[in-house]
């Protein structure tokens, strides 16, 4: 495991918030999948010895919550929001919207390695639907057309990456 | 007659014209004034103002606050833990997510009386995973609380401490279950525990008393403080005290919060002036009025019994425009005020395909941990789903139900019912869709709207 100084940093003060280790279980893996991008099967190893417990703790959690993945994904991670709200709203054609722009299904990684589309449960912004997550920014009301605008963007902002 | 005015206590500053997040604008806006008045108080004082409010708890059950509080054990010598529940993922709610992101100050101002009132000195903020710039927010304004005297060490200079941290949930709804919830902040899946004998108020963090409020609800306290129970307790109507914010979206012609005396405002007003009304050229077909799992009510349906109003025993005759949004009309006309989400369906929703976008996501969020509820909500979904892109059958409606039925009172936790309710009171209220669907759907062009 190869984490950054300021993740180890940061692991090293969460600890100490909870009277239990085992509190810090779901903190460390957010500060691991920040830093590596998905959760290794070392990282459980790893979790695991720092917080004294098995490691079945660590991988029982790490499967259950759907925010933790245990294989890479896309260098933007596109979460279109699926509930009802949403869905009244348009959200399976904004959905398809970003799938046909990057050429991927839900769940899938695109080609070029820029992109994973994902369709998610209730982002709780339903006054503003349909709504979408890039990362870690909310897009509210993103029809079909907002969505090509905004794949546009994410194409520009990798064209002055490279 | 118009819809009553909004009365903006909780929102008071949300959306406003340079209202901004941090500490400086706060107290400019006379924040942190009610913990100042809180601890020259008497900690039992308090309690007992939160209970003469009548406050009832906004994240779903209307549990009221102030007996929350009374179960607390406090003779057992363990530390008394306060965990926030930010963890809004109920359909249709989005209200927590305002106050966190333009008003955080507010939420930490009611978390530091409560934790005063009940000599707590650690509380945990439990925010869902999908709000990092929340938790990020919180976590500014925590430091800068701190560094004002208002969290931490000495509070204020009394010689009374306390801590808050956030901790982030990783994209589970069960985790708004409060001994769910109270797992996953041990670091655990967040398996529901068996009441009796888990009831948080004795064994709940760490086996320890816990209480476990709603965001919102932590709010209302700083406003009770403030004004003093009985003051609160004449906002809203009787049982049904103070305000409640209002979520609605779905086919509305302004979807959005809005915040209102509990009980003085109706579904027709809501929706209708308010919201403005359907979508052109539509008319509302369904709404549910307090998050996913609440019953639908269908327009056109009549609500008919007595109710009391003070000592009288009055009759009333609604449709689903005349009921008040309050929790008990709205269990007394068989659904729930819930978390305060109105999702409204207009005449383009197929009702089905509604139906099983629901079972999807009760599917994807059942923990697995009971038997009826894991299987009982996939084989929903997969019996809805079917019926939208397979073959459906005329059968198919009477089969969902039987399933639905088998689950409810057969489960560790509430999920099970939040997730039959919606199967039974969609087919109890549209059985007829349901019925004709095999034939209906075959002349039925591609919907412009999918929903599953």
């Amino acid at each position: 495991m190869n984490l950054k100084p300021e993740t180890l940093a940061r692991i090293d003060e969460v600890i100490p918030h909870y009277p239990s280790k085992r509190s810090a279980t779901l903190p460390l893996l957010h500060l691991i999948q920040e830093d590596v991008g998905y959760i290794p099967p070392e990282a459980i190893e790893w979790v695991a010895a720092r917080l004294e417990l098995q490691p079945i703790n660590v991988y029982e959690v790490v499967t259950f919550y759907p925010m933790f993945r245990q294989k890479p994904i896309g260098r933007r991670h596109i979460k279109v929001c699926r509930t009802l709200s949403c869905a009244l709203l348009g959200a399976y054609k904004t959905c398809e919207a970003f799938e046909s722009a990057f050429g991927v299904r839900r769940g899938e990684v695109s080609a070029d390695g820029e992109v994973t589309v994902d369709f998610v449960e209730c982002l709780a912004s339903c006054g503003t639907a349909p709504v979408v997550m890039i990362d870690d920014a909310l897009h509210e009301k993103v029809d079909v057309a907002r969505a090509q605008e905004l794949s546009a963007q994410i194409r520009r902002e990798a064209a002055a990456r490279s | 007659m118009p819809a009553p005015a909004q009365r903006r206590i909780i929102f008071q500053h949300i959306d406003e014209p340079g209202y901004t997040n941090d500490l400086a604008c706060y107290l400019r806006h006379g924040g942190y004034s009610s913990l100042r008045k809180a601890v020259a108080r008497k900690p039992e004082e308090l309690i007992d103002e939160v209970k003469k409010s009548g406050l009832r708890g906004r994240g779903g059950a209307g549990f009221p606050c102030g007996v929350k509080w009374g179960l607390v054990d406090r003779k057992s010598g363990k530390p008394i833990y306060l965990v926030v529940n930010a963890d809004e993922s109920e359909p249709g709610t989005f209200k927590d997510r305002y106050i966190i992101h333009q008003d955080p100050h507010q939420l930490i101002e009611g978390i530091m009386i409560t934790c005063f009132a009940n000599n707590v000195k650690q509380a945990y903020i439990y925010i869902r995973g999908e709000f990092p710039e929340g938790a990020r927010i919180l976590e500014k304004a925590i430091a800068e609380a701190r560094a004002g005297g208002f969290v931490g060490p000495n509070i204020l200079g009394t010689g009374y401490g306390c801590e808050i941290y956030v901790h982030r949930g990783a994209g589970a709804y069960i985790c708004g279950e409060e001994t769910g919830l109270i797992e996953s902040l041990e670091g655990k899946r967040p398996y529901p525990r068996i009441k009796p004998p888990y009831f948080p108020a004795v064994l709940g963090l760490y086996q320890c008393p816990t209480i476990v409020n709603n965001v919102e609800t932590l709010c209302h306290v700083k406003t009770i403080v403030d004004i003093g129970g009985e003051a609160y307790s004449k906002i809203g109507t009787p049982n049904n005290t103070g305000t409640r914010i209002l979520c609605v979206s779905g086919h509305v012609q302004r979807p959005g919060y809005y915040e209102y005396e509990v009980g003085k405002i109706t579904l027709g007003e809501l929706l209708n002036e308010v919201c403005g009304g359907p979508l052109p050229g539509r008319r509302f077909k369904a709404v549910i009025p307090g998050g996913s799992s609440a019953k639908i009510l269908r327009f056109g349906e009549r609500f008919k019994g007595k109710r009391k109003i003070g000592n009288d025993l009055v009759d009333y005759d609604w449709g689903v425009e005349d009921v008040p949004m309050d929790f008990d009309c709205l269990a007394m006309i068989g659904t729930m005020g819930g978390s305060g989400g109105v999702i409204v369906m207009d005449d383009s929703v197929d009702i089905v395909a509604a139906l099983a976008n629901i079972n999807e996501f009760y599917a994807h969020e059942s923990c697995g941990q009971c038997t009826p509820c894991r299987e009982g909500s996939l084989w929903m979904k997969k019996i809805s789903a079917r019926m939208v892109h397979g073959e459906a059958r005329t059968e198919d409606g009477a089969l969902l139900k039987s399933v639905a039925d088998q689950i409810a009172g057969r489960t560790i936790c509430a999920f099970g019912e939040a997730c039959s309710w919606p199967t039974q009171s969609f087919l109890a209220k549209f059985g007829d869709e349901f019925k004709a669907y095999p034939e209906s759907r075959k002349s039925a062009a591609a919907p412009a709207v999918p929903l599953a």
